[in-house]
């Protein structure tokens, strides 16, 4: 007689992931679904997908969805919130989407206290587009549109979205994870778990952000993606709560 | 029994709405449209409904997205520049076939514009004004009393064909004070909305709103469904005011404030005896070209604030049969009725000339 050990969430569907090997959205969405799980909150969600290499959550995830404009999820989420008071409402964006051209939606959602959670994929580029230098990229990065090394100098300096937000009112529950490590991944699952928590106990505005990988528009492998992670990213976006309201 | 109060345009639009049911309105601040989002704010917490200040026009028309995707009645309103703005998001709305109310009382343009009334924004309102194949329900009013019909109406018809619809007003009809009737208003009629994505439980699987196809064909299918629903309401949801025009050797077409002061020249032009008639259109989209086809005038006569936007429409709608001339005031003026009589005499003398 076997028994069931480990299994895909019932919140994901059949439907294979179109991610690039090594990209780290089908982990996270893969979290996301086993969270929503063990909470037993599919019935009661309502998710919002951003534009970028997300855009079609909806082919994975089994709750209902609502796709949004380049950045505006926050706001989206926030209509549907109100709306609905007593369903649970999640954005998932990327760094393009939520700290360029959604940075306001991004502000103002947070400043509002709005009873969202938002889950943060930052991997310093722009994914869909094939590779250009987002809001995260690093100094010295090179990506399509930072051919020779971000220089800060005319391109200006990465954006710290979680200690940005921590200097708000609004926001209850912040953190920055990665999922460079089983230690991290699991940290990170808690995370997600800790912030729709907080949404569920009407605490208002909770945002993970999670540091991931792209090796495609990286130019990397997989593994050495992931060392990327370790080794570059984390020293300047470091882990840890930044805000969390009891 | 009667319900008369007096009222302004903008604040008559807002209470209409409430008493169709929208109990969510996003809102920004602009000139002239502003005692519309302060009368949402005062009513709506009273009514256990939502008023929202959103940061930004694109915020407040992707709330408006979020809100009627979950199924309900949202609104959200601007004057010009701001429904530039918001033309991204309407885009979206469209693309997604949902319904929901958008507001926008002209000011004159381009750019900052001025605050002074204006309809300058035709073209942007009933061709479409953001990017892609669609259309939004334009609905025209010309008095307070209208701006609360047209409002009930616009939430009754968006919601059944799931199209966005929007108040062209302006200025003027915003800011103005007249006697409104509510009792008057048509009764809420609320759409079965299967689609909405207000969470699964209870249903089979989950909903979807997206506005994504990768695969052109799959595009291209839903915006010739789309069509086929464009193609029905340009059939059947044509709306219009038709008067003096049996005998008329000259039809003014005019719509909202400015059709006010047609009204006033007409009648003068009349008393001359100049056989003057009106066609004011109701709905801008779909634009009531069939009354075109049922009368015989020797001219049109375009009346607009603004260099002549619809003028393009009453052109189409005639097929060219006969001259059509424009005439108006922009950037912020309303055309007197005396300039407007001076435009159709000269037009009289040259389509009418006694040989």
């Amino acid at each position: 007689m076997s028994e069931v050990i480990y299994k895909k969430p019932d919140s994901l569907s059949d439907k294979p992931f179109h991610y690039c090997p090594g990209c780290s959205h089908g982990l996270v969405h893969r979290l996301v679904a086993e969270v929503i799980d063990e909470l037993g909150i599919a019935d009661n969600t309502v998710a919002v997908a951003p534009v970028g290499c997300a855009v079609t959550a909806d082919e994975y995830f089994r709750f209902d969805t609502v796709q949004a404009a380049h950045g505006r999820a926050p706001a989206v989420a926030t209509g549907i919130r109100r709306a609905l008071p007593d369903r649970f409402v999640f954005a998932y964006q990327g760094d393009g989407d939520l700290a360029a051209i959604g940075t306001a939606e991004t502000v103002h959602a947070a400043a509002r206290g709005e009873n969202i959670s938002i889950i943060f994929i930052n991997n310093t580029i722009y994914g869909m587009t094939g590779g250009q230098m987002a809001p995260t990229t690093l100094p010295g990065q090179v990506t399509q549109t930072s051919p020779y090394g971000r220089d800060p100098y005319t391109q200006g300096y990465p954006l710290h979205i979680c200690e940005m937000l921590s200097a708000l009112n609004g926001p209850t529950f912040l953190t920055r994870t990665a999922v460079d490590s089983v230690p991290h991944i699991r940290e990170t699952k808690k995370a997600i778990r800790k912030a729709f928590s907080y949404q569920l106990q009407g605490k208002g505005f909770s945002l993970v952000e999670v540091l991931c990988a792209c090796p495609t528009n990286w130019g990397m492998s997989p593994t050495d993606a992931v060392r990327r992670i370790t080794e570059e990213m984390i020293p300047y976006y470091p882990l840890g709560v930044y805000k969390e309201e009891v | 029994m009667s319900e008369t109060v007096l009222m302004k345009g903008n604040e008559a639009l807002g209470e209409a709405a409430i008493r169709s049911g929208c109990r969510h309105f996003f809102g920004y601040p602009i000139t002239p449209q502003t005692e519309l989002s302060a009368y949402m704010a005062r009513k709506m917490p009273k009514i256990g409904g939502t008023f929202l200040q959103a940061e930004s026009e694109i915020a407040a028309i992707n709330m408006v997205y979020g809100a009627a995707a979950a199924g309900v009645r949202a609104m959200t309103s601007s004057s010009s520049p701001g429904i530039s703005l918001k033309s991204e998001g309407i885009s979206y709305i469209a693309a997604a076939d949902l319904p929901c109310v958008i507001v926008n009382i002209m000011r004159g343009g381009p750019g900052l514009g001025g605050i002074q009334p204006a309809q300058s924004d035709y073209f942007q309102a009933t061709r479409g004004g953001g990017h892609g194949d669609y259309h939004l329900l334009v609905l025209a009013p010309n008095s307070v009393q209208e701006m609360a019909c047209l409002t009930a109406d616009a939430f009754n018809l968006s919601e059944k064909y799931r199209i966005p619809a929007m108040i062209l007003g302006d200025g003027t009809l915003g800011q103005m004070m007249e006697p409104v009737d509510f009792s008057a208003l048509p009764k809420p009629v609320f759409a079965e909305k299967p689609w909405a994505t207000n969470a699964m439980g209870g249903r089979r699987g989950p909903n979807v709103i997206k506005t994504l196809y990768l695969l052109p064909e799959e595009l291209e299918a839903t915006i010739l469904e789309r069509e086929k629903k464009y193609d029905f309401l340009r059939e059947n949801l044509q709306r219009y005011e038709a008067r003096f025009t049996e005998d008329a050797d000259i039809i003014l077409c005019s719509y909202g404030i400015t059709s006010r002061v047609v009204e006033t020249a007409v009648r003068e032009l009349r008393n001359e005896g100049i056989k003057a008639g009106i066609i004011r259109p109701v709905t801008l989209w779909p634009f009531p070209e069939k009354i075109f086809k049922q009368v015989r005038p020797k001219a049109y006569l375009s009346v607009e604030m603004s260099m002549g936007q619809m003028v393009e429409d009453v052109k189409l709608a005639c097929e060219c049969r006969v001259p059509v001339y424009f005439t108006g005031r922009t950037g912020g003026i309303i055309p007197s009725p005396a300039e407007v009589i001076a435009k159709v005499k000269e037009i009289h003398r040259e389509v009418c000339a006694v040989v």
